[in-house]
């Protein structure tokens, strides 16, 4: 679950995309290199750089 | 209240495209907004009552709090009520598998005070996802806009949507969430960005709340999803990945390589014909020259390329809609990244081996302006199809026809060469493109990955469509100038001098064919020798005399300023074979007699021959390129600079070629 998106330049277009505080994500799959990863947001799968991943502050559920 | 300008608005992947087919058939128009390359679609259908009402296809976006080039468009157009672009009513439409998200952009619209139609699209998925959508519900807890569902696929809906719109009437307004600060011209200001994180997150909060009492869920069937991600599996794996992209690569070649050479054969011949044609037809004279050699070859030199590009943007067009080309991106974005490119620019660059023409035009989809640039920069350096006759010939010339290690033709292995040659040399100029061009946009890759899909074809033939028109005509301007200019400098010379080298051949006594054949040849060289052109190429004689060549390959370079390939016939022209391809065997033979008077040694050999090739590997000898890139660079500095570096580098690699191995 989604905590906080730390303010940034890109955190508007996060919180566009549908994570904002309190949504459930989950990791799908990561690209060969392991970045990008693609995570499931609610109905659709998002992909996203590591490096923009990181301003995602989440807890871990089960 | 009748309605006359409607837009349709919607996120990506929402089948905003497939409503506007719909609804407007072929009775539409792809321009550009001014100043922008953006597509601006337009197009109309008939009116209650007569008459027409036209519709606008604004871009696909997720928020109207502009970030791109693509949602500063949208927002400029809603934001003001005296826009010549604003809608009488907005058509937002919205993927109904992901309503929460795509609801966002419809509160956003609602709360603007512009009136809207709510069309909720691909309700045929909603079975096998197990979801079912109460949409009465959902109209009456959005405040009771008019919502459709549809299937934009099959059409379904699209008559319920126009009745709405021919009956649309607006009694009450309720906020979504509160108005946003308007005066009488629309939005008085953009929120700050914390206004537009806090705003954004009370939306969805009520989008959710409204979710929760209009939809249901239960086991999904046969899930879109479920389908989607186990593919994602496969692609994005670590080998197979990988390799499966190579074989759709290597397929999308060899099918553009065997399909288009039979149209272009085609056209090459016609457009041959036309101009004999044309010289028969009319009484010779100036006027008769210039269509017969210069109109219609430029025309025929436009329309050669068109069955490349409609290939290519089909083959494009076909894995963007299945969603395929997001996993492309996907898996390549990390590998293009320290090249200052990312995941979008592989598309291109590797579409530039085709042809960079349609390569520059698929650029669009990269959001960050530095991004892009760089890929347009670099794309022309990847070895695109017009190189091949060159290369095929000066690799006849010069390489000797031996095998390697006992099973690889040397010829091959060259060839092979020159295009890794290419896409070295497109990378390295990324690399330093990259340390030169300032940008104040950190590039990022927020990307949906839609789920698979088949291709719908209408789609696909009126991307097409419209693509080639856009070539045809923006380019088509272009190149045709240049053609005309290239056909004045190659036929007239200073006053009697061609005149009076064409006096100075001997008139063959027989009328043989053959003698008379010859003599023609020989005419039209001693012409191109003595003509504005050819007095350049021996004016460029000492300038190019450090890497190897003559002034008969300085002809070649001028006139090949129009289109690499026509190295090959200038050659023919000047080395006074007929332009028939059959006469290659000739036409190497002539080319390996020719001496060089000061050094004594054989024009073309090995180092001459590479250098030539690597000369053409790297210079910018295309006009259409450069026309393109014009379009879409929006100014003549960016082609002009890559004009500039391209030769530039052609120059310095010639001249190393040479010089090593001399």
């Amino acid at each position: 679950m989604i905590q906080k998106v730390s303010s940034g330049a890109l955190a508007c277009k996060l919180t566009e995309m549908g994570l904002y505080p309190g949504k459930e994500i989950k990791i799908l799959f990561k690209a060969p290199l392991g970045d990008p990863i693609a995570i499931e947001v609610g109905d659709y799968t998002l992909s996203l750089r590591k490096e923009e991943a990181a301003s995602i502050e989440v807890t871990v559920g089960t | 209240m009748s309605i006359q300008k409607i837009a349709l608005v919607g996120n990506p992947n929402s089948g905003k495209s497939s409503v506007f087919n719909q609804l407007t058939g072929l009775n539409q128009h792809v321009g550009n907004y001014p100043g922008v390359t953006v597509d601006k679609k337009t197009g109309s259908f008939p009116g209650k009552e007569g008459g027409k009402i036209k519709v606008i296809d604004l871009p696909g976006i997720y928020s109207i709090y502009p970030k791109s080039e693509d949602e500063r468009v949208v927002f400029e157009i809603l934001k003001d009520k005296g826009h010549k672009n604003y809608p009488d009513l907005c058509v937002v439409v919205v993927d109904v598998t992901n309503l929460e998200r795509n609801l966002l952009l419809f509160t956003q619209l609602h709360d603007l005070k512009i009136p809207t139609i709510l069309v909720v699209n691909m309700v045929d998925l909603l079975e096998g996802e197990g979801i079912s959508v109460d949409l009465e519900k959902l109209s009456e807890l959005l405040g009771g806009v008019p919502v459709i569902p549809m299937n934009a696929r099959k059409g379904e809906g699209i008559e319920a949507l126009k009745n709405a719109i021919y009956d649309f009437n607006q009694t009450t307004w309720t906020p979504f969430l509160k108005q946003y600060a308007t005066h009488d011209h629309g939005l008085k200001h953009l929120p700050s960005p914390s206004e537009q994180i806090e705003d954004t997150d009370r939306r969805f909060k009520k989008i959710t709340q409204i979710l929760k009492f209009c939809v249901k869920r239960a086991e999904p069937s046969k899930s879109r999803k479920l389908i989607s991600n186990r593919i994602d599996k496969v692609v994005t794996h670590p080998i197979w990945g990988y390799a499966i992209f190579l074989f759709i690569l290597l397929l999308i070649f060899q099918a553009i390589y065997e399909l288009a050479s039979v149209p272009m054969d085609l056209i090459d011949n016609v457009f041959l014909l036309l101009s004999q044609g044309t010289r028969d037809a009319l009484p010779p004279g100036v006027f008769t020259d210039l269509i017969a050699e210069g109109i219609v070859p430029g025309i025929g030199g436009i329309v050669i390329f068109v069955p490349q590009i409609v290939l290519l943007f089909a083959f494009i067009a076909i894995l963007e809609e299945t969603g395929y080309m997001s996993r492309v991106v996907f898996i390549m974005d990390r590998l293009m990244r320290p090249f200052g490119l990312n995941g979008k620019s592989v598309v291109p660059l590797i579409s530039g081996v085709a042809c960079a023409i349609p390569a520059i035009m698929a650029t669009r989809t990269i959001d960050q302006w530095k991004d892009r640039l760089i890929t347009i920069m670099v794309t022309p350096l990847t070895s695109c199809s017009a190189r091949l006759p060159v290369y095929t010939l000066l690799i006849a010339l010069v390489v000797p026809d031996k095998s390697v290690w006992g099973f690889m033709n040397l010829q091959g292995l060259v060839l092979l060469g020159m295009y890794l040659l290419g896409f070295a040399a497109a990378f390295l100029a990324a690399i330093i493109f990259k340390l030169i061009i300032r940008s104040r946009q950190k590039s990022f890759l927020i990307m949906e990955m839609p789920t698979y899909k088949i291709p719908r074809w209408s789609n696909v033939g009126i991307t097409l469509w419209e693509k080639t028109k856009v070539f045809v005509w923006e380019a088509g301007r272009v190149i045709m100038a240049i053609s005309i200019i290239l056909w004045v400098l190659a036929s007239y010379g200073p006053p009697n001098r061609i005149e009076k080298a064409v006096s100075a051949i001997p008139i063959p006594e027989n009328v043989a064919d053959d003698a008379k054949m010859s003599y023609e040849e020989q005419v039209s060289s001693v012409k191109l020798e003595n003509s504005w052109i050819g007095l350049l190429g021996k004016q460029l004689e000492p300038a190019i005399a450090p890497l190897g060549y003559d002034w008969q390959v300085g002809i070649a370079l001028i006139t090949s300023f129009a289109a690499r390939e026509v190295f090959v016939s200038s050659m023919a022209t000047i080395y006074s074979v007929g332009e028939d391809f059959e006469d290659e065997a000739t036409m190497l033979q002539r080319m390996r007699q020719e001496v060089n008077p000061r050094t004594g040694q054989s024009v073309y050999n090995l180092a001459s021959g590479l250098s030539l090739m690597v000369f053409y590997a790297f210079a910018m000898q295309c006009m259409s390129t450069l026309a393109i890139v014009k379009r879409e660079t929006k100014s003549w500095k960016w082609p002009l600079l890559q004009l500039v570096y391209m030769t530039t580098l052609a120059y310095i690699g010639a001249f190393i070629t040479y010089n090593l191995l001399q």
